[in-house]
């Protein structure tokens, strides 16, 4: 492919990825060098293309919970919640008040495992090792209470149509406890390395910088977005489940580089562990933990739209879902924040990046390529 | 850029004399947690090869494969599972409406031959099969297990009226019952007239109810009576049974029935004329009959239908009571023979010469004349007078009420205030005390010599029995019968004890020697069973197509050892009931074109 750039003489062509060094790497950035700054770079995905919302037009409603989670790898409860809550809409099914609060706690869960996941990403990228090992093993230890709660580590399948598949187990709340502890521990030590260490304040302060004005032109939220100083947050702008009985602060910052998003990653694990205590303490105590719902096999659900967002790690997720009465739903669209994310901005953000800050600025954002492909 | 800030990494020393932070092997091997999802389980003994697993699999990761010879009520299939598409989600296990699969807490399993990862759990054996931890059924089930609640007359005041008994489904009850089906199909193998059950169930909870009375009807000509009182093995066998109550299958083919008048209007009978210019005689008016007559009709016979009662239905007309399959219904049904073009000839018994005669003129005769001859008690003084036999009690009872035969009399057996004992246990057994009820008795007792959950009689009806304050006496040997001093009658009966007989048999019931009991009564209803009565036939006749005592004995056809003369119900199926009747008449709709060569 030859390139048209008449301000420049020279100029170099780069395929970034597609392998997996991390949640960047299973998708491919093509890009254009003058020595090391990117003059711009195209995003390519479809490495992990399954069909997701195609599957789902053709699976009966409950078959579509083993698919959904494989929609975001490191965060696949809000893509279950999100199914779930809008066939329930749909379908007319109210769950109960503990399923209410089982299903925040593991959104939550998710949520905390997910940042500090990235946390370590974004460390990673910038060459520091020692960080990922760290919260990959923090990440690891909620995921044994996942296993715990719901049976599985990665993918959970907990939430179904009617409220969560199984209740707490006893003495859950003191190991979470535990876990959680745990990862407070850790962050100063996180804190001296990055947010405190001059080396990375320079790699990162500046660079990979967000425009405000993109906001309304693609719409961007999650950890992006406030990074820019605007306090959006779907918890706090659109309530659901038990969050508006919760206490918990939107964090904003105004860099808008990766410093300022990494920050803001870093805060929002301390508002979680928050979070995650509130729900644990507040939870009812008994109660079913879901509603009886129409034999599985055979459900219909009348004509009707709707749709229904939350907030996971990297921004607003929702699913725009449609049904026509027979026992499948007519479409379903994932709307993922890594999609805006993915292709809009960061295609811009790559103008004038140098290349040895690709991957930091990726991860900071960050985008989850299932999530674009789905 | 302060001195603190470029210090700070070296903060993280600190670490270096800490525990290490990564996880020891023998951590990582842990005890997974109690619910994890592991490897498949499956109690081999109680799945009964419905399915579900494999339907709800999105993976198509479990296969039912054969495993063992199928028996109503299990397939003899189990799921194999392939743990190349298996993702361990588990709602094979939520779904599984034996309760039978289950999931091990087992995390890893390692082997170099990649063959071993598909198996049949349960049959093939796993170190993790008896592994109660994991995620097992139980605890929270996807499918919901409870009936729909059938609204009735209440127990206290229905002992007065005739009025029928069940009250039916509303529309909306029925679809929500229908809606519980999960379509296995097991239900199908066992009924003996292999109705399309998940079919038609899968009509009424669409609410198509024509496509439902359409599908009942390809299998069933009396889907109403079916839909009332059936012994539905249907039910006994529903997947819901299992764990829950089964998919009420009768009452909804009730529904699916009654929402229509006149089925004549409804029932597309998309058959091909293969029978036009043949003609078929028909003895007997019951389930085989009417089926054999119906099902020919339609296919362009000429079918003469002979029944020796006034009305037809056979056992479903003078053994079942009103208030459970009142007349219209009946009606309803003989419509559509009418309609279908069957010459009916009531009251017209057959006797050796008519028979001849049929046979002469006819290219295929018919035998569905049931069991007319109610059995003795074989007790001393039975036949005092007071002691009557329930088929004879039945039958008189309703050709007193529903026909104007005038060869029974006015006067019933049973008087307003009378105390009855019905002995026996089966179905008639309780018709004849519900009847007697209803006929005004002060107080019946049923007297059965087995335990109660050894009775025949459908355990609705003995519930409805009891609601209507019927006394039912378990462990009961009637010994003989006294006429006492006032012109009473005095049952006398031993306690029994249940011993262990033979294995997959009831326990015998055993006299405990040397105690009596009295009942003292007005009237004794034996009902312990009907036998076949071929005296109307000719000595050779009888010789011909049926055993000595008068069972017949049929080829795959359904024909008898006379050549184009077949026979079907109660005579030839021990089983006695009116869906066993209809499948021989079906086996006999089959066998007739067969024989003729006009398939």
């Amino acid at each position: 492919m030859t390139i048209e750039n008449p301000h420049v003489e020279k100029e170099t062509q780069l395929w970034v990825g597609p392998q997996h060094p991390g949640v960047t790497g299973n998708m491919a950035i093509q890009v254009w060098l003058t020595g090391d700054t990117i003059q711009r770079g195209i995003t390519h995905v479809g490495y992990l293309h399954r069909g997701f919302e195609k599957l789902m037009e053709r699976r009966k409603f409950i078959q579509s919970f083993p698919i959904v989670c494989r929609i975001c790898v490191p965060e696949p409860d809000t893509n279950e919640y999100l199914l779930a809550a809008s066939i329930e809409e749909l379908g007319g099914i109210t769950i109960p008040e503990k399923a209410v609060w089982l299903r925040t706690l593991v959104l939550e869960m998710s949520r905390l495992a997910s940042l500090v996941q990235q946390i370590g990403g974004g460390a990673g990228a910038t060459g520091l090792g020692a960080v990922p090992n760290w919260t990959y093993t923090l990440r690891d230890y909620i995921l044994d209470s996942f296993e715990e709660l719901t049976g599985g580590r990665v993918y959970h399948m907990y939430m179904v149509y009617g409220g969560v598949r199984r209740d707490l187990p006893v003495g859950f709340a003191e190991r979470m406890e535990a876990t959680l502890r745990k990862i407070e521990e850790r962050l100063p030590y996180i804190d001296k390395v990055t947010f405190q260490s001059s080396v990375w304040r320079e790699r990162t302060q500046g660079v990979g910088l967000t425009d405000p004005a993109w906001v309304k032109e693609m719409g961007i939220s999650g950890p992006a977005i406030r990074a820019m100083g605007f306090a959006r947050d779907v918890r706090r702008d659109f309530p659901y489940l038990a969050y508006p009985e919760l206490d918990f602060s939107v964090i904003t910052s105004t860099g808008g580089d990766i410093y300022a998003r990494m920050e803001i990653r870093r805060h929002e694990v301390v508002e979680s562990i928050k979070i995650i205590r509130q729900v644990l303490q507040k939870m009812p105590k008994d109660g079913p933990v879901a509603a009886p719902i129409p034999n599985v096999f055979t459900w219909r659900i009348p004509t009707g739209q709707t749709y229904v967002r939350a907030e996971a790690s990297r921004g607003e997720m929702g699913y725009y879902t449609v049904t026509d009465g027979s026992d499948k739903v007519r479409r379903v669209h994932v709307r993922g924040a890594s999609y805006v994310h993915g292709f809009a901005m960061a295609e811009r953000m790559f103008e004038g990046l140098n290349i040895a800050d690709l991957h930091p600025t990726l991860v900071s954002i960050p985008t989850c390529p299932p999530e674009m492909e789905r | 850029m302060s001195l603190k800030n470029a210090l700070a990494p070296f903060g993280i020393w600190a670490r270096a004399l800490a525990r290490p932070y990564t996880i020891p092997v023998e951590d990582i091997m842990r005890a997974p947690a109690d619910r994890y999802r592991g490897w498949h389980t499956n109690d081999a003994e109680a799945c009964i090869g419905c399915g579900s697993c494999s339907d709800i699999c999105q993976n198509a990761a479990i296969d039912m494969v054969v495993n063992r010879d199928a028996t109503k009520g299990d397939t003899g299939l189990r799921p194999m599972v392939d743990y190349g598409r298996c993702c361990w989600c588990a709602l094979c296990v939520d779904v599984c409406p034996s309760g039978s699969l289950g999931l091990s807490s087992e995390y890893t399993w390692v082997d170099k031959d990649p063959e071993v990862f598909r198996y049949v759990p349960g049959v093939d054996k796993k170190p993790w099969d008896d592994d109660t931890k994991g995620w097992h059924g139980g605890e929270w089930d996807l499918i919901n297990h409870d009936r729909v609640p059938m609204s009735m007359l209440p127990g206290e005041t229905r002992g007065q009226t005739w009025a029928e008994v069940v009250l039916g489904y509303s529309e909306e009850e029925a679809q929500r019952e229908a809606a519980r089906c999960l379509e296995c199909g097991i239900c199908t193998a066992a009924c003996p007239a292999h109705m399309h059950i998940p079919e038609y169930i899968g009509a009424i909870r669409d609410g198509n109810y024509e496509q439902a009375v359409n599908l009942i009807y390809e299998t069933n000509p009396m889907p109403e009576m079916c839909g009332k009182v059936c012994t539905r093995r249907c039910e006994d066998v529903c997947a819901h049974a299992k764990q829950g109550e089964p998919v009420a299958i009768r009452w909804l083919k009730r529904f699916a029935t009654e929402r229509f008048d006149d089925l004549r209007e409804v029932i597309k009978a998309d058959v091909a004329p293969i029978g036009v210019g043949k003609r078929v005689a028909v003895i007997g008016g019951g389930p085989s009959g009417i089926t054999v007559a119906y099902y020919l009709a339609i296919r362009g016979f000429e079918v003469n239908l002979y029944e020796a009662l006034p009305t037809l239905g056979g056992a479903t007309f003078f053994g079942i009571p009103k208030y459970r399959f009142p007349m219209p219904s009946l009606e309803k049904q003989v419509d559509m023979l009418r309609g279908a073009g069957v010459k009916l000839h009531v009251n017209s018994p057959v006797d050796a010469a008519l028979f001849e005669e049929l046979r002469s003129t006819h290219d295929a005769v018919f035998i569905g004349a049931g069991l007319m001859r109610g059995k003795a008690m074989r007790v001393e003084g039975e036949d005092a007078p007071g002691v009557v036999n329930a088929l004879t009690f039945l039958l008189e009872h309703h050709l007193r009420n529903n026909t104007d035969s005038d060869k029974v009399s006015k006067e019933p057996v049973v008087l307003p205030g009378m105390k009855v004992a019905v002995v026996g246990g089966g179905n008639t057994a309780i018709d004849a005390a519900r009847v007697s009820l209803r006929l005004g008795a002060s107080e019946v007792v049923i007297s059965y010599r087995r335990r109660k959950e050894d009775m025949p009689a459908d355990w609705e009806e003995i519930e409805d029995a009891e609601h209507e304050n019927i006394q039912i006496d378990v462990q009961a040997i009637p010994l003989r019968i006294e006429q006492t001093p006032d012109g009473r009658l005095d049952l006398i009966w031993g306690p029994a004890e249940m011993v262990a007989d033979k294995p997959g048999a009831r326990p015998k019931p055993v006299l405990v020697e040397g105690v009596e009991n009295h009942l003292v009564v007005d009237r004794i209803i034996g009902a312990i069973g009907q036998g076949p009565n071929l005296r109307w036939l000719s000595p050779e006749a009888q010789g011909t197509i049926a055993d000595k005592w008068g069972w017949i004995k049929v080829n795959e056809d359904g024909m008898t050892g006379m050549p184009g003369v077949f026979a079907g119900g109660d005579l030839v199926n021990e089983t006695a009931d009116a869906i066993s009747a209809i499948a021989d008449g079906l086996r006999v709709v089959q066998g007739i074109p067969r024989w003729l060569g006009l398939q």
